[in-house]
């Protein structure tokens, strides 16, 4: 993305954004709360409109496809909700089914029920499947999001402050998981986070956002031995 | 624009038959027991609060003839839609507007689905479709409980109550009546919808939509009303 900007009324989130995510690379942005990151990873994925600056997915800008087209992007990206957003009107096993009925259409009922269970037990969940999400854990909601969100393949993988409202044990199986998510299915991947230690675990690169810009880039190691000391303080 | 979004989306496919069964269901089916009641205290009450009027006048054999045109006409449509406005329209908008805290809403949209079709055109023709059936039913259990109200103080063979009543009711009573309620659930579900989908983030938020829905889809109900009887007597007169 170049120069992506986004304000709110005369607020203004994204001053100034440049990145690029490479194939197969986590890459996290790292901020204060309030920061923008999160309305960065929505303009990313098409829930937000950003004001100015160019937006490119696949090769693709943003801003020149129609929503037929977007929708086919959006068909490749996957995006874990902070909240992890479950369907709560729904069991587990629906709200599993329910990307792949939208999306692919074609599919049995057997192979519905094989992907459903496939999903679910990579994320240790196989037990759940006909639970609600309200009977679920904190830690078990967001796994869910994770199976989800991963029983498309997606290539790009979007993490909305994965870790949040965890318990540190918790914090570092979800951490563990979007490791094992890149390794398996080599997707690239973009954490918003401000839990440092999920940043040490996920991290290929970090990117650190003040006020809605980029004001580092680098290894978790180059970071933590910046001269900035606003930046090095997340380390400490 | 919420509603010409509407418009557009409903007779544009996909068309999302699972879910509009589903809600026809729970809008519908699940507010089966709280509209028979009710239909049924109104008929019975009616009934007993018409009878000393009537009986002053010595006119107590046109009971079942007044309170069933009330209720065809005006009483059993109005009412229900006020309780449908009750439960449905403060469910819809607590519901939609809980989904939007949650970003419920925001994880369908990149799920490719359109959570405007999906969740508000269901939810509109639901409450259109549902509606005038409900009041069919709760006019026929308020005829019931005016039959029962009839006979807490005299002897009216059922057969005798229901020539009385389709001798006094034409089809200028029914069909004015009908047509009205599709416009009352039109209303109620477009207004739930339209707070839940809306609604400002926070907990807050729900319970404003819930609230706001009910208040606006009720007095909405009264305009529509008041319409439908000035167009209803345009073409009596």
């Amino acid at each position: 993305m170049e120069h992506l900007k986004k304000s709110f009324g005369d607020h203004r989130v994204l001053q100034d954004i440049n990145l690029v995510v490479n194939k197969g690379e986590d890459l996290v942005i790292l901020g204060q709360s309030g920061t923008g990151k999160s309305v960065l990873i929505k303009c990313i994925v098409g829930l937000l409109d950003p004001d100015e600056g160019k937006l490119l997915i696949f090769g693709r800008n943003t801003a020149e496809l129609k929503e037929k087209e977007l929708m086919e992007i959006r068909k490749r990206i996957g995006f874990l909700f902070q909240s992890s957003a479950l369907y709560d009107s729904m069991t587990v096993r629906d709200n599993l089914e329910f990307p792949l009925r939208r999306q692919l259409r074609s599919l049995s009922q057997d192979q519905m029920d094989m992907l459903v269970k496939e999903a679910l037990q990579n994320v240790g969940l196989a037990d759940a499947i006909e639970k609600t999400p309200s009977e679920l854990s904190g830690g078990m909601r967001k796994r869910l999001g994770l199976a989800r969100t991963l029983i498309l393949k997606p290539e790009i993988m979007l993490y909305d402050e994965p870790t949040a409202g965890l318990d540190p044990i918790t914090s570092k199986e979800i951490s563990a998981l979007i490791r094992e998510v890149q390794r398996t299915y080599n997707t690239s991947s973009i954490i918003i986070t401000h839990d440092i230690e999920c940043a040490r675990r996920t991290a290929n690169r970090i990117i650190v956002i003040k006020e809605g810009i980029c004001v580092a880039e680098g290894s978790y190691a180059d970071l933590k031995g910046s001269k900035d000391p606003w930046v090095r303080s997340f380390f400490e | 624009m919420f509603t010409l979004r509407f418009f557009k989306e409903v007779f544009h496919p996909p068309y999302e038959f699972k879910e509009l069964t589903k809600q026809s269901f729970l809008i519908g089916y699940k507010s089966f027991p709280l509209v028979a009641t009710t239909g049924f205290i109104i008929g019975l009450v009616l009934t007993i609060q018409s009878r000393p009027t009537l009986a002053k006048f010595g006119a107590d054999s046109w009971l079942p003839a007044m309170v069933a045109v009330s209720i065809i006409r005006e009483i059993g449509p109005v009412i229900t839609a006020l309780i449908f406005a009750g439960k449905v329209g403060s469910g819809i908008g607590a519901e939609l507007a809980s989904m939007n805290v949650t970003e419920q809403i925001d994880a369908m949209q990149v799920s490719w689905t359109n959570p405007f079709k999906y969740l508000v055109v269901t939810r509109v023709v639901s409450a259109t479709l549902m509606l005038p059936l409900l009041v069919v039913f709760s006019d026929a259990i308020g005829l019931f409980g005016s039959y029962v109200g009839v006979n807490l103080r005299g002897d009216v063979s059922a057969h005798l109550y229901l020539s009385q009543i389709f001798q006094s009711l034409e089809y200028k009573d029914f069909i004015p009546a009908f047509i009205k309620t599709f416009f009352f659930g039109f209303a109620v579900g477009l207004i739930g919808c339209f707070e839940g989908y809306n609604s400002n983030k926070g907990t807050e938020g729900v319970g404003k939509a819930a609230n706001t829905a009910v208040v606006f889809a009720s007095l909405m109900v009264f305009i529509i009303d008041m319409i439908a009887v000035q167009i209803t007597s345009l073409f009596q007169y």
